[in-house]
């Protein structure tokens, strides 16, 4: 089982098999929607995504 | 195994409604005797309805002068009256929990500035714990005698230990809690204020400047950084259209710039084996900060917080159900670790959604 670290948040990602390069994956405590950006070692970024912009 | 019998003076107010409630499906504790002034005589259930046809709700009120022996009493009295009446109910059971603010202050003159006149039973302040498991679950286990919580004071209390724990938090800045609350806090009795027509709909500040429960965060700032110094907090609350719950946004600023992870790291610190305490911060759906909306009925707290551009000031947030984790719920969860019984126990609903 790989573990990596939410840039976002710090808490702990699990995936469930070997990471791919670009795989989604959310994490489960912050909610963030993360891209594998390297492997070796594992590292996130925050997926692009479409902003809300929440009636601002 | 027989449980642990357990005796609500003022019983027909909300709080007393609200242990009723938990300690009916208890495993190991059942209310045995429930008084009321008012009521006497009446099955319980005619004042909290949601009881009909439950072995708590077919209880009779009795008089408080014809209450017997049990192991645990649960004092629901107007502030005020518990410290007056304090001999008495000591000698009528090994334990009490006390939800009125009459033993929450460990410091006399503390007491005596946010409460308007001396103690009237000073010698009883060091008998009893401040009744936050999350702040003092250690006393807690195998006291006999625990105070309740202010439910805006628990709301701020819980959003800000993490930053006081921490070491994050600039002592020499205010700090603000405004809270929103439900018109449930007003207790049961009938006011002009709480007539519909005039409630209803209706955004009205209630203490907007020196609310008391600010003497119970300073308490727990003095507690946990370990200091005789007052830091001091400034507190407000407003009535909302919502029957429970209590939302405190927290406004203060912290020693050193800070990021989402450096607060992540201290929420989870302070946290991450609490029971009823989540975080709450997510980037996506439509809960992704602390709301007193999916609280109403559960013992959770859900906290947050916000972090402005230059790292220094900090929103922290945190949402309760005011009857719960502010009074009842806190004060079974104080009963489970006073008598060794699972901290869960009788308080694992989670609450209602939509």
């Amino acid at each position: 089982m790989v573990t990596a670290e939410c840039s976002e948040c710090g808490g702990t990602v699990t995936f469930k098999s070997a990471p791919i390069l670009h795989e989604l994956i959310r994490c489960p405590e912050c909610g963030a929607e993360l891209e594998v950006i390297t492997l070796e070692p594992v590292a996130m970024a925050p997926a692009p995504t479409e902003e809300e912009d929440w009636g601002e | 195994m027989a449980k642990l019998s357990c005796t609500i003076v003022g019983g027909t107010g909300y709080t007393g409604g609200e242990l009723l409630r938990i300690l009916n499906a208890h495993p190991q504790a059942e209310v045995t005797q429930i008084t009321s002034r008012t009521r006497m005589g009446e099955y319980a259930y005619s004042a909290h309805p949601n009881l009909r046809s439950t072995p708590a709700g077919n209880l009779q009120f009795t008089r408080p002068e014809d209450v017997g022996k049990s192991d645990m009493i649960f004092l629901c009295l107007p502030h005020g009256e518990a410290a007056v009446q304090i001999d008495r109910w000591a000698g009528l059971a090994g334990a009490i929990i006390d939800l009125s603010a009459d033993f929450r202050l460990r410091n006399q003159e503390l007491y005596a500035r946010w409460y308007g006149g001396a103690h009237p039973a000073p010698q009883w302040l060091d008998k009893f714990v401040y009744g936050l498991p999350e702040l003092t679950r250690q006393e807690l286990k195998g006291a006999r005698y625990a105070s309740g919580v202010g439910c805006n004071a628990t709301a701020t209390n819980l959003a800000l230990m993490p930053l006081v724990k921490a070491g994050l938090l600039d002592a020499s800045k205010p700090i603000i809690s405004d809270t929103k609350v439900g018109s449930s806090e007003a207790g049961a009795e009938v006011t002009d204020a709480s007539h519909h027509p005039e409630r209803s709909g209706a955004v009205r500040s209630y203490a907007p400047a020196g609310h008391r429960h600010a003497a119970e965060v300073e308490q727990m700032i003095a507690t946990v950084s370990r200091t005789a110094a007052t830091v001091p907090v400034h507190m407000s609350a407003t009535s909302i259209e919502m029957v429970r719950g209590v939302l405190a946004t927290v406004h203060c600023f912290t020693r050193e710039p800070v990021q989402d992870k450096t607060l992540w790291k201290a929420f989870r610190d302070c946290y991450k084996s609490e029971p009823f305490v989540r975080i709450v911060k997510t980037s996506t759906g439509i809960f992704r900060a602390p709301e007193p909306k999916i609280l109403a009925g559960s013992n959770f707290a859900d906290v947050g917080f916000a972090i402005s551009e230059d790292g220094r000031k900090v929103t922290l947030l945190c949402a309760i159900d005011n009857l719960m984790k502010g009074a009842a719920g806190s004060a079974v969860q104080c009963l489970n670790i006073m008598h060794g019984f699972d901290e869960r126990a009788g308080l694992e609903f989670p609450g209602l959604h939509p």
